[in-house]
């Protein structure tokens, strides 16, 4: 124990010395004086105080605009095939786990559902429903996005977009091997790692050559500043292949601590996966839409680098009181806390942004999407921070708590933030606007209404059966009673949520097909024609 | 693209740092930890019902590892045992710890419910031992057969849950999935577990 301690005290002064030099090295270069001049990156000449939700609504008036906004189409056409393939396949899984998540939902309070087949026994459609919409869904809908950003932010096209392409069919290939093999039993075993590692390499593989683009694009650039989003999209793609590729080592970490490797990496997923890719679309969507500038970006780098720093080291939370070293869930509880400090930073350019200009929420579907799912970003993390303290974990572990705020995260944050990215980027690969304005509506709605169920539901439930798992005086069969209205109301919530995500999908691919008559207005919430106000 | 590589590898930095903290510190230390005498290996058939129990996905309703009464002392005082250490472990691969009580630890489950005929029913139908129970049925691992043959394990089951003729017999992997359960006993003495004073938040 004492050595270990030792090492942990040089390790901890060393990376504060480094810190504080790179500090100073950053102050004494300038590194801090981007200042608001690098937040009007993402803008073309003329293009602030103009929404971009309707692409061609700001007439140009100069020639600097004219051709900005044809080089902004040229870039949007370059991704086009490749964004579509990602986006297409992850509405497809979308679909798929949606549906595998209710049956699984049903099954934990109607036990005798669908319980002849071993292929569709609870303990295999739950991993099924978890990686679809996990690697199917939010992973590819987020290098969708990410690729379709990324020639925007760069300003330049895509270079090299057919790896992409062949990536998008490695990863599909790689998914339904996966979900197959859980189906069949051929589990690993671990939470979030359940596909078998030979199936993982195709992951790898699928990842890295969605690298290839973003490298080749990002040696083309034509602007001076990367843009925040940028940053984090960069991140994402480097962090997650390293991930991916430790955790899935076979036969290398027995027992305990495995335990600390599976969630060391389940969590960041989400921490440098999928949150860093939804916070760099919102960094983007946003002031696009309103058509101003994040209010501080100074604050936006400090985010992203705290981000990295304290969402890395996160994971052990998930063994509060588990059998591993005490100095261990520790320092992940006091990175949890710390969290805040992204958290925060990015909220105040998020909801900073919007202040004054909420009223655009009524119209715009992208806006609303997106920053509800970055207000639920806010919540969900504050929320994470608080549950990562021992006097609170104590009664939320091992409980549906923990699944309501998995979902508030995963599906309230970043799935919402997702829809609103596709609402975007649609219009603009395939020159058509959306066929129909109430299904937008609708999809909202439901999808709305399923999540707010489904979390308060069992956010109460788990609440409740964690104070009872905490004192015998309750038996054990009792605790499972209570918990059955709480299932039976996430199964409502669940049902409406797959109902919404059908819409949606419906919609995707009537715009694929170009059903619906073709409009020059971009289909909003109302009519366009308050739009400018 | 000097300031796009500098992200990109400072980000890698900051990412094996973690990994440095987060997965080569405490595998260099549980890996040093004395393993408790008494654990025993698993035999063949066992680890063959740890398979069952993986392939089956026991491990999203249940955990495997009480926590400390000073903790949580529900752990304790519903009989799953004393707080599991890293040794405990040293036959696991992969963990099976868990995140999920939707049904009880089951880290002493073998010492706690030694019958093989009763983890046998249970897993038949958990609703012939415990009305409102929401596990799954596994007829799966089970066969319906007219007459059991020479060696078969035969599950006895009461009227109300019987089939109408014929007998329920186990499977190999329901039996190997029973024994498991019953090799589930860490009563032993842990070796490495501080005795009074054990360090609280």
């Amino acid at each position: 124990m004492t050595p270990t301690i030792a090492i942990l005290l040089i390790i901890t002064f060393v990376l504060s010395t480094v810190g504080l030099l790179l500090l100073i090295w950053s102050i004494a270069n300038n590194q801090f004086s981007h200042g608001q001049e690098a937040a009007r990156t993402i803008f073309s000449p003329g293009e602030e105080g103009h929404s971009e939700d309707p692409a061609q609504a700001a007439e140009p008036d100069t020639m600097a605009q004219a051709s900005a906004i044809k080089a902004r189409w040229t870039a949007d056409h370059s991704s086009r095939t490749a964004v579509l393939c990602w986006l297409s396949s992850a509405i497809f899984w979308l679909v798929l786990g949606s549906f595998f998540g209710l049956v699984t939902s049903l099954k934990m309070h109607l036990p005798e559902f669908l319980i002849s087949s071993e292929f569709l026994t609870f303990g295999r459609v739950r991993p099924v429903h978890l990686n679809a919409v996990t690697y199917g869904w939010a992973s590819m809908a987020g290098i969708g996005a990410a690729l379709f950003l990324i020639p925007r932010l760069f300003k330049t096209s895509l270079a090299g977009g057919k790896y992409a392409v062949l990536g998008s069919v490695i990863w599909n290939i790689g998914l339904a091997l996966g979900l197959g093999a859980i189906t069949l039993g051929f589990s690993d075993g671990q939470e979030w790692l359940e596909f078998p590692w030979q199936v993982d390499l195709l992951f790898v593989v699928g990842g890295a050559l969605c690298a290839i683009p973003l490298l080749l694009t990002a040696a083309n650039r034509q602007v001076e500043h990367l843009y925040v989003t940028s940053w984090y999209l960069m991140a994402a793609l480097v962090w997650f292949p390293i991930l991916f590729l430790i955790a899935n080592l076979p036969f290398t970490f027995p027992g305990a601590s495995g335990a600390t490797v599976n969630w060391w990496f389940a969590h960041n997923v989400l921490g440098l996966w999928v949150t860093p890719i939804g916070i760099g679309i919102a960094y983007y969507m946003i002031p696009k839409i309103l058509g101003r500038p994040i209010i501080s970006y100074q604050l936006s780098l400090i985010g992203f680098w705290s981000l990295a720093l304290f969402y890395s080291q996160v994971g052990i939370h998930h063994l509060i009181g588990g059998p591993i070293p005490t100095w261990l869930v520790t320092l992940s509880i006091v990175h949890s806390v710390m969290m805040s400090i992204p958290v925060i930073t990015v909220a105040i350019n998020h909801h900073g942004t919007m202040m004054g200009n909420f009223k655009r929420l009524k119209d715009s579907p992208t806006l609303r999407f997106v920053w509800i799912g970055a207000l639920m970003y806010t919540v969900s993390s504050l929320q994470g921070s608080m549950e990562a303290l021992r006097s609170v974990n104590v009664v939320t572990h091992f409980t549906h708590y923990t699944v309501a705020h998995a979902h508030l995260g995963m599906y309230a944050f970043l799935s919402f933030i997702l829809f609103g990215a596709v609402y975007f980027i649609m219009p603009r690969l395939t020159n058509w606007e959306w066929p129909w304005r109430r299904m937008i509506s609708l999809h909202f709605w439901l999808v709305s209404i399923g999540i707010l169920i489904y979390f308060v539901s069992l956010t109460v439930t788990g609440w409740k059966q964690g104070l009872a798992l905490l004192d015998a005086a309750m038996p054990f069969m009792d605790i499972v009673r209570m918990t059955i209205p709480g299932l039976q109301a996430r199964t409502l919530g669940g049902a409406l949520m797959t109902l919404g995500h059908l819409v949606f999908a419906a919609h995707f691919v009537a715009m694929l097909m170009h059903r619906g008559v073709g409009s020059e207005q971009p289909t909003l919430f109302r009519s366009a024609i308050k739009e400018n106000t | 693209m000097k300031r796009a590589l500098a992200i990109m590898v400072g980000a890698a930095l900051i990412l094996l740092l973690a990994t440095l903290t987060l997965v080569v510190m405490p595998y260099l230390q549980m890996s040093a930890e004395q393993v408790p005498p008494d654990l025993k290996p698993y035999t063949e058939k066992q680890q063959r019902g740890r398979q069952v129990y993986i392939a089956n996905g026991c491990v999203y309703c249940h955990s495997q590892q009480p926590r400390d009464p000073s903790f949580a002392p529900g752990d304790r005082d519903r009989g799953w045992g004393r707080p599991s250490v890293p040794g405990d472990y040293a036959n696991d691969q992969p963990h099976l710890l868990g995140t999920m009580r939707t049904g009880p630890d089951l880290f002493n489950v073998g010492a706690r419910l030694p019958s093989i005929d009763w983890q046998l029913l249970h897993l038949y139908n958990p609703r012939v031992v415990h009305k409102d129970s929401i596990m799954p049925s596994y007829p799966f691992l089970f066969r319906h057969v007219d007459e059991a043959a020479e060696g078969d394990k035969v599950v006895y089951l009461p009227e109300a849950y019987a089939p109408e003729s014929g007998q329920i017999v186990a499977t190999e992997d329901a039996l190997a999935l029973a024994e498991y359960m019953l090799a589930l006993d860490h009563t032993y003495p842990a070796p490495t577990l501080p005795k009074a004073d054990k360090p609280k938040e």
